[in-house]
């Protein structure tokens, strides 16, 4: 019995994602806010929206705080309240949580949620740096682990414990970035092989280049309301019906087992039992791949297979556009890029025009139930969020 | 060295001021083992800035007698001969870094 809806998506942009010379993330933003506004000619956005919630992971990137009200003004949304939320990778699914309890607390009838991250004209070694802040400093950081070596302990874990392989993970990366060559926003638009990924150079063995998400520029935003207001502003609203999010040790050495994220589960159990569905309900789902494994163990801890056979699922084809449950039409984090603070609801985005019919040669045919799950560095945060057609 | 606490018993790495299970703030010091077992490990390659002139190098999660576990860097051993559940003893250097933060480091190493 599917429940009923927490709130109502009644429009949604997304910037172009990519290397974007020039753009800073304030116009990133207006970009994404931009396309939400014109898709909604019935909200009148200075009047309408109420406040802004804004998932940006790091200041590091352009010496620039404060990202809340900065973006309200570049918005035009002066003088609404506007916050910005931090939680590393998981922040702008952090920002939907919030502008969920914002419109539920009934204390706001319209609000705005997004996300952006501006990364490409930092060296990657500063990159590397920034992203490590997300991890534990003394115990990680110290030791010189990256956050491509934390994904790679819980590769060698999945390896050892399941005989997944580094073909599977490269297989991922073949679907990712063949999806991503039907999204004309995504950052990489080509194919690879397996052979390609697997001969790409190693950034933190086993894991290569061609495992590793990209550093890339973008923004997205989402527009909420309460569902009985929905229909004020758009025939196709989309429903949240479903929202879990969970907490861990920031250090992977503290958690309970090196290949699964207990965040992740507890999140997706949350919502799942808040919808009222289960995994086999799903038509389409966008994960965080901010690494091959991660793809891979988000089918596990979301329930699309059981603990360890999350490699066979991507043998099997299950999760390619046309398979029984395609996961990241878009590209996901892999090929439509990874700007860490905007994937959250870039990722309902997605869902959004899945459900919506809105996704042109990525669109999975009468998808009616979606799926997105966010997570935020090595899995010390996570949410996930459930979507009905309406 | 970890925390342990003297209500509930457990066992607390890293050290923190107050027990995570019972919030207790009456703790003690406990000395850990200076050895564990292998649980995983990566070979970095690339690396912020500090750590480039030692690329490529091991890190790995060692496991404790009793469960605990700590990360750190894997010396003295070439990485092909690396293997999940080997045996690595804990050795301890002094911190090289005059400023914040700077707290010594240990690394793992073939007994």
């Amino acid at each position: 019995m599917v429940s009923k809806p927490l709130v109502s998506i009644v429009s949604a942009g997304l910037s172009k994602f990519g290397r974007l010379d020039g753009m800073y993330c304030r116009e990133l933003f207006v970009d994404a806010a931009k396309e939400a506004y014109d898709r909604c000619p019935n909200l009148n956005p200075i009047k309408d929206i109420e406040a802004l919630f804004v998932g940006h992971m790091g200041e590091s990137y352009e010496h620039q705080g404060h990202t809340g009200p900065t973006l309200a003004d570049w918005a035009g949304l002066l003088p609404k309240p506007a916050v910005r939320l931090e939680s590393a990778c998981a922040s702008s699914g952090a920002a939907l949580r919030t502008g969920i309890l914002a419109i539920l607390s009934g204390m706001h009838k319209v609000v705005m949620v997004g996300g952006v991250e501006k990364m490409t004209h930092r060296t990657t070694a500063e990159v590397t740096e920034f992203l490590a802040m997300a991890s534990d400093m003394p115990f990680e950081q110290w030791h010189g682990i990256t956050f491509p070596g934390l994904y790679a302990l819980m590769a060698t874990a999945h390896m050892h414990e399941y005989g997944t392989t580094e073909e599977q993970m490269a297989r991922v990366a073949v679907k990712n970035h063949h999806n991503g060559t039907l999204n004309p926003k995504a950052h990489m638009q080509k194919e690879i092989t397996v052979e390609k990924a697997m001969a790409s150079k190693v950034i933190a063995w086993p894991l290569k280049l061609y495992d590793c998400s990209l550093i890339t520029d973008g923004a997205s935003c989402l527009i909420l309301t309460h569902p009985d207001l929905a229909k004020k502003f758009t025939d196709a609203p989309v429903h949240v019906i479903g929202s879990g999010q969970a907490s861990d040790a920031i250090g992977i050495y503290e958690r309970e087992e090196l290949t699964t994220l207990k965040a992740a589960r507890l999140a997706g159990q949350e919502a799942y039992k808040m919808a009222g569905v289960e995994p086999k309900d799903l038509d389409v789902a966008e994960v965080h791949d901010c690494f091959t494994i991660a793809e891979i163990i988000a089918y596990e801890d979301l329930g699309f297979c059981s603990s360890g056979k999350g490699g066979n699922l991507i043998d099997e084809g299950t999760t390619e556009l046309g398979g029984k449950l395609p996961v990241n039409p878009s590209g996901g984090l892999k090929s439509k890029g990874h700007p860490v603070g905007a994937t959250g609801t870039a990722q309902a985005y997605e869902i959004y025009l899945q459900l919506t019919g809105q996704a042109e040669k990525r669109q999975v045919e009468g998808a009616e139930i979606g799926l997105s799950h966010n997570v935020g560095g090595s899995g010390a945060t996570a949410n996930v969020h459930i979507y009905r057609r309406a | 060295m970890a925390a342990k606490c003297n209500e509930c018993g457990t066992v607390l790495l890293p050290p923190k001021p107050m027990c995570t299970k019972c919030l207790s703030t009456n703790l003690k010091w406990i000395e850990l083992e200076g050895a564990g077992k292998l649980l995983s490990y990566t070979v970095i390659y690339i690396a912020p800035e500090q750590f480039q002139s030692i690329t490529p190098y091991t890190v790995g999660i060692i496991e404790l007698k009793n469960g605990l576990r700590l990360p750190g860097m894997i010396r003295d051993v070439d990485p092909k001969e690396i293997r999940v559940g080997m045996n690595l003893k804990i050795d301890f250097e002094p911190s090289t870094s005059s400023q914040w933060p700077a707290w010594p480091r240990y690394f793992f190493r073939p007994f």
